[in-house]
């Protein structure tokens, strides 16, 4: 017995040591977290009523100066298109009802939590990662500010403290992480009196979305948004309009960043292209560096050390000059031991 | 002809101006430091990146490339008469990268984390790639420049007063810096270029990833092909450019020699990147966004038909010829280039929602061009001082 499990042991451990040199280390890496049980909500926007709680519990949630709930009712802010920034993790806009003008569409917009982030993949330090509940988080610690995260983002949603110099924060909506492990709802599902927002698994809530489509075609377009756009998001949509008019990105089925990590590991591919690149280089400079030695000698032979640096009419251009200075600076470089170098350079002092 | 300090005076009126517009950026500069990005910049949550990183990062690096051709055009294939424009080129492409390193920690929000890349990575980041090279290949340069200033002090070491006891062993020291530094220095040179090739390229894949978020102009995978034979391209018509100019203001002869010589060269290189521009156009089928002649149409003409005129330029002897001819081509290719860059990380760049088109702040100008005046002011400085332009 226990030798059998040394043995799978090692067997074990070999083949996790092959797939590790010859697979696609970070497609596995990434393949793994998108685990079956990923969490999602389901954002029903004919539900919505536009009342804005979910922007009061947001702020609340993550300490962030709110308003009081009064405030939210006002319904002049609805009139302009907002985004979400550094005062607001989650904003609600509203959007004209072609088919019942007294019922305008809301869509509160956050985060996507994309199944395959481009912010994640741009991170230059890694601040930024994709959990296994499919949330996306950032990490304070890590973050240099370099915003390429909102570069690569295709729904453009991090946003930056530009009014400070020490400590800018990168903001998005992190998926109430630290709620949801004191076992609470996220704030905004939490609080939305009308349950246009649905939390549970991405797999239950494409099966309720699909349902709610296809049961009511009336008010709903055959559209979830969110469940193949860029390779799929935690996050997703069902509205009566197309989702270009709530000014939804309209994108293609590809993950963001499939082409960008593609070349990337194209031009990396275990180092294998660039120590290529250096042998050849190497090579080169060898063979090179010899054949002008032996010129070099020749010419010492034939015209015993000539000095005439001007002289290159009708004589071989490369190899007069190539001779003269070859000597004159030359030898600061790699070619020289360093006593002679300074030698040579008193006594050629043109 | 060997390279030796440059005997001219370091201040003239145009040094001065240079001062004005390096001590302008240094206030703005300060007020950036002091309150944040906001204060300085006209960047938001639409643009996140500007100028900076347009003009100061990318085209800084793309302009610092004439460092890696040289080296490769001189102790790679080892064509010995382009030894006098290895050090100038290595002087440029050493203050072009510490510059963009600059550049870099200016532009970041938490600066004081600059080193982080070091320790925590990304493989999967453009981003992560371009500045882990950057910071390798800035190393190099600095490697490379040593046995420049080893030159300057090896037999010439004169400590003051009761120092002097260490002249001797300070010398000796140098000798042996100098010394291991002939034996090993092929590996830093090498290593300078495939550094160099890495991320130019690289630099190219850092826009991939924004997408639509990006005008098909400019959008396509071979833009790290792009970048990388741009970069080439504008190395040597850099070198010319400077050392054009570098012998106008100490009034020496211009090295019309070599010049012409590293001039024939460049249109070759510039039919080979135009040649891949323009047939990727013709697979993406982008034709028709030129056709709507809006601002990205013409900036991408502009972009182009710089390039197009110096390749036409630079196919004749005429051009190489003459220093006059040759200024201009190089000046050319070198507004193409910088042109290319901005286009691609600011005219490119149309976010999804955004109220109002970016353009740069007096604050973030006033910190390039300060930061440029400042960058000649040292290169000055520095040949005066330092062997690095050879000379008769
Ligand atoms: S999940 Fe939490 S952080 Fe995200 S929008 Fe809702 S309340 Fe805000
Ligand atoms: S929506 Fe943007 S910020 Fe959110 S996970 Fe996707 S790429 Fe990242
Ligand atoms: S700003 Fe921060 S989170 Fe965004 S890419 Fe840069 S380091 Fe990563």
């Amino acid at each position: 017995m226990k030798n059998l499990n040394r043995r799978d042991f090692l067997k074990t451990a070999a083949l996790g040591a092959a797939a590790a040199t010859l697979g696609t280390k970070s497609a596995k890496a990434s393949e793994k977290l998108l685990s079956e049980d990923r969490l999602g909500v389901l954002v029903d926007t004919s539900v919505c009523v536009g009342c804005r709680h979910c922007e009061w519990a947001c702020r609340l949630a993550h300490n962030m100066p709110s308003p009081a709930l009064d405030y939210y009712s006002n319904p002049t802010v609805l009139k302009e298109f907002r985004r979400p920034d550094k005062t607001a993790l989650t904003v609600v806009n509203e959007f004209e009802n072609d088919k019942n003008p007294n019922l305008p569409i809301h869509v509160k917009i956050q985060c996507m939590h994309c199944d395959h982030p481009a912010c994640v993949s741009a991170c230059i330090v890694g601040a930024l990662t994709k959990n296994e509940d499919g949330s996306v988080v950032w990490d304070d610690g890590k973050c240099i500010g370099c915003r390429y995260c909102m570069v690569a983002c295709q729904f453009q949603i991090p946003t930056y403290d530009y009014d400070v110099s020490i400590d800018p924060h990168i903001r998005k909506c992190d998926f109430c992480t630290e709620r949801r492990k004191e076992g609470q709802l996220p704030a905004c599902v939490n609080i939305c009196p009308n349950e246009a927002l649905v939390f549970g698994k991405r797999s239950e809530i494409l099966r309720i979305a699909k349902n709610r489509t296809k049961r009511k075609p009336d008010i709903y377009i055959n559209h979830i948004y969110g469940e193949s756009e860029i390779g799929g998001t935690s996050w997703v949509y069902i509205a009566g309009k197309d989702f270009n008019e709530l000014k939804m990105p309209p994108l293609g089925k590809n993950p963001a960043p499939g082409i960008s990590e593609a070349i990337q590991h194209g031009i990396f591919a275990y180092f294998v292209p660039p120590v290529t690149l250096y042998a050849l280089l190497g090579t080169i400079m060898w063979v090179t560096k010899r054949r002008n030695e032996s010129a070099d000698k020749d010419k010492h032979d034939h015209h015993s050390d000539s000095h005439d640096h001007h002289s290159d009419s009708g004589r071989d251009p490369y190899r007069t000059s190539g001779h003269n200075t070859y000597r004159d600076s030359g030898h600061n470089t790699y070619r020289d031991s360093g006593l002679s170098t300074d030698k040579d350079t008193k006594g050629d002092n043109l | 002809m060997k390279p030796a300090p440059v005997k001219h005076r370091f201040f003239t009126p145009g040094v001065i101006i240079l001062a004005v517009l390096a001590l302008n950026g240094l206030i703005f500069l300060a007020v950036r430091f002091i309150s944040g990005l906001g204060a300085v910049t006209n960047l938001d949550n639409n643009t996140p990146w500007g100028l900076w990183i347009g003009v100061d990062v990318a085209a800084g690096v793309a302009l610092a490339a004439g460092g890696f051709t040289s080296a490769a055009l001189g102790h790679v294939i080892h064509r010995e008469h382009y030894h006098a424009i290895v050090r100038p080129a290595l002087l440029t492409a050493l203050l072009g990268y510490t510059f963009v390193a600059f550049a870099v920690c200016v532009d970041i929000g938490r600066f004081y984390y600059i080193w982080h890349p070091l320790i925590m990575w990304n493989g999967n980041s453009a981003l992560f790639e371009v500045g882990i090279c950057v910071m390798i290949y800035m190393t190099v340069l600095y490697i490379e420049f040593l046995p420049i200033v080893t030159e300057k002090f090896m037999g010439k070491v004169n400590l003051p007063g009761f120092l002097e006891t260490f002249n001797e062993p300070a010398d000796k020291l140098l000798r042996m810096l100098n010394s291991g530094l002939s034996k090993t220095m092929f590996i830093f040179i090498i290593a300078g270029v495939v550094l160099s090739t890495l991320h130019q390229s690289s630099l190219g894949t850092l826009m991939v990833i924004a997408g639509q978020k990006m005008h098909p102009l400019w959008q396509t995978p071979v833009l790290p092909l792009l970048f990388l034979l741009s970069a080439i391209a504008v190395g040597f018509p850099m070198i010319i450019f400077e050392s054009l100019i570098a012998s106008r203001s100490f009034k020496m002869k211009p090295e019309m020699k070599i010049l012409s010589r590293l001039g024939s060269m460049v249109a070759p290189i510039l039919g080979v990147y135009l040649a891949v521009k323009i047939g990727d156009m013709f697979i993406s089928d982008d034709f028709k966004y030129i056709l709507k002649f809006d601002v990205p149409a013409w900036m991408f003409m502009a972009e182009t038909g710089l390039i197009i005129i110096a390749f036409v330029l630079f196919l004749s002897k005429e051009t190489t010829r003459s220093p006059g001819r040759l200024f201009l081509a190089s000046s050319l290719v070198i507004a193409g280039v910088l042109l290319n860059r901005i286009n691609n990380f600011i005219v490119a760049y149309k976010p999804l929602y955004d109220p109002v088109a970016y353009f740069p702040s007096f604050g973030e100008i006033s910190v390039t061009v300060g930061c440029i005046a400042l960058l000649v002011l040292i290169y000055r400085a520095v040949v005066i001082y330092f062997p690095v332009i050879s000379h008769k």
